[in-house]
């Protein structure tokens, strides 16, 4: 019997996370953005049918960036961690936190044994309450590497230049309006190409709705809000 | 032998949030089937929910409850709520044994909620119908021990753009009711009443009308039942299921229909 190969664990490691980021940045980006009345997520998506924004729950917001069926699997995981947490203990109880360490985990896990790692970035946002409470922001990466992020975060192809972008011009208590034409400029800071309200997918935390918080917005209303002087 | 690809095509039972506690918290169903005959002793003493009811109007259902649950000739609580919001466009009226009952409308209610994002969409009113028909059947080993679980379902039927109302037997047996129907210890009595009162297409405040009619009827008849508590400010619950979703009838409007109902019948 032959003897495999062997391969160093720091070349092993390189190839995944080359091969990991390789894929990402092929994919379009997501950027998030805090504004008065919660979190906005607009994704540059134009299937209005295949989501990278979704509910997990009350005040919990999901994005994922790469490869669709890989980040779907996590979405739907997300539903039902939540789900079963707030059927066992209350709703209240149901906390981004908890979430964003699930996904850390198990990307970190598939990234350290599987042969081939996940190729997704995801968020899990969640909105603070209208008393005041601070609104979270995680960012996992394909590794399972976690960061908390304040005001904004892009991830993505080319997110760094997004990134950048969004640094520069964020100013804190935009409204909807100008958080969504902040949000669209940054998705265009790396192509040449205007993007109107059919190449987007947005939706909001809102912290001033009751319950379930999440709410898409159609393309009638982004259309307004995307008109200049709103 | 399946492929393992093949999984993801009978996968789709984990859109439903039961498959997923069945899986991953079975602790938190209603214990397995371990029944062996009757108890000798009866049931044990839980307090039930009593009169519960749906009546169909021009613009969906109407659907209201008492607000007492017994336990024997006891009152075990004066302010229970039996009319559970279960989604966005339905209700379930809770009838039988309080606990099973209101842990049934919570685990329906997230049942809906688990499909929706899970999906992408919601449940047609009749899926949600069967499920709850589903999950009533799963209680029956706790309903031949006496705790039997028996709720109306009515809700906003989006494609036929019309209200429409269930009831259940114990096996879990769905029966739809085409203009109303109401459950519990006082339930007959609130459907003679409304037999007499009822007409097609009615308008919102006629039908609010004649659905606390029915509850004052049952009140009347039934020990279970309670009726409007002038003193402490308890009415019954009552809500509306239309087209733009549910909302509460205020507690200021209800007690103007009682105060009319009885004022029209001289006892106030």
């Amino acid at each position: 019997m032959p003897l495999p190969y062997y391969v160093s664990p720091e070349q092993m490691m390189k190839d995944k996370a080359e091969y990991a980021r390789k894929g990402i940045s092929r994919g379009k980006a997501i950027v998030t953005i805090e504004y008065r009345d919660g979190i906005l997520l607009v994704a540059e998506n134009p299937s209005t049918l295949l989501h990278k924004i979704s509910e997990i729950y009350d005040r919990i917001a999901f994005a994922g960036v790469g490869k669709y069926n890989e980040f779907e699997n996590l979405r739907v995981a997300g539903v039902r961690h939540a789900d079963v947490k707030g059927y066992s203990y209350s709703r209240g109880d149901v906390s981004a936190k908890a979430l964003a360490n699930a996904y850390s985990q198990g990307l970190g896990n598939i990234f350290t044994q599987d042969i081939k790692p996940f190729e997704v970035e995801v968020l899990v946002v969640e909105v603070g309450d209208p008393n005041g409470s601070k609104n979270e922001i995680y960012h996992i990466l394909y590794d399972g590497t976690i960061e908390d992020e304040k005001n904004f975060a892009a991830m993505g192809g080319q997110a760094d230049e997004i990134r950048r972008y969004l640094k520069e011009n964020f100013q804190e208590g935009l409204d909807l309006a100008g958080a969504l034409q902040l949000g669209v400029r940054a998705l265009m800071v790396t192509q040449n190409k205007t993007l109107t309200e059919r190449d987007l997918e947005v939706a909001v935390l809102d912290r001033n709705k009751e319950r379930r918080r999440f709410r898409r917005i159609p393309s009638e209303v982004l259309h307004q809000l995307l008109e200049p002087g709103t | 032998m399946e492929a393992r690809w093949q999984a993801a095509f009978f996968d789709y039972a984990t859109s439903s949030f039961s498959e997923v506690l069945r899986r991953s918290a079975p602790h938190l169903l209603p214990p397995p089937s371990t029944w062996t005959g009757q108890d000798p002793q009866g049931p044990p003493p839980v307090p039930h929910g009593t009169t519960v009811l749906a009546v169909r109007y021009r613009d969906g259902v109407v659907m209201a409850g008492d607000r007492q649950a017994s336990e024997g000739y006891q009152v075990a609580h004066r302010r229970i709520e039996k009319i559970f919001k279960a989604d966005d466009l339905s209700a379930v009226g809770i009838a039988g044994a309080a606990g099973p009952a209101m842990e049934m409308a919570r685990l329906f209610q997230t049942e809906l909620e688990h499909y929706e994002k899970v999906e992408g969409e919601n449940l047609s009113l009749e899926g949600k119908a069967n499920r709850l028909g589903q999950m009533i059947r799963v209680n029956l080993p706790m309903a031949m021990q006496g705790l039997v679980v028996v709720p109306v379902f009515a809700g906003f039927d989006e494609k036929a753009g019309v209200g429409r109302l269930f009831k259940y037997d114990v096996t879990g047996g769905r029966y739809e009711e085409t203009d109303y129907f109401a459950q519990g210890s006082g339930g007959k009595d609130a459907r003679d009443s409304l037999k007499k009162r009822f007409k097609r297409d009615l308008g919102k405040d006629e039908a609010v009308r004649v659905t606390v009619e029915a509850l004052l009827d049952a009140a009347d008849e039934d020990l279970g039942t309670g009726g409007p508590d002038l003193m402490r400010g308890i009415f019954p619950t009552v809500k509306t299921i239309t087209r733009s979703g549910i909302s509460d009838l205020p507690d200021d409007d209800v007690r103007r229909h009682c105060e009319a109902i009885l004022n029209d019948r001289g006892r106030l």
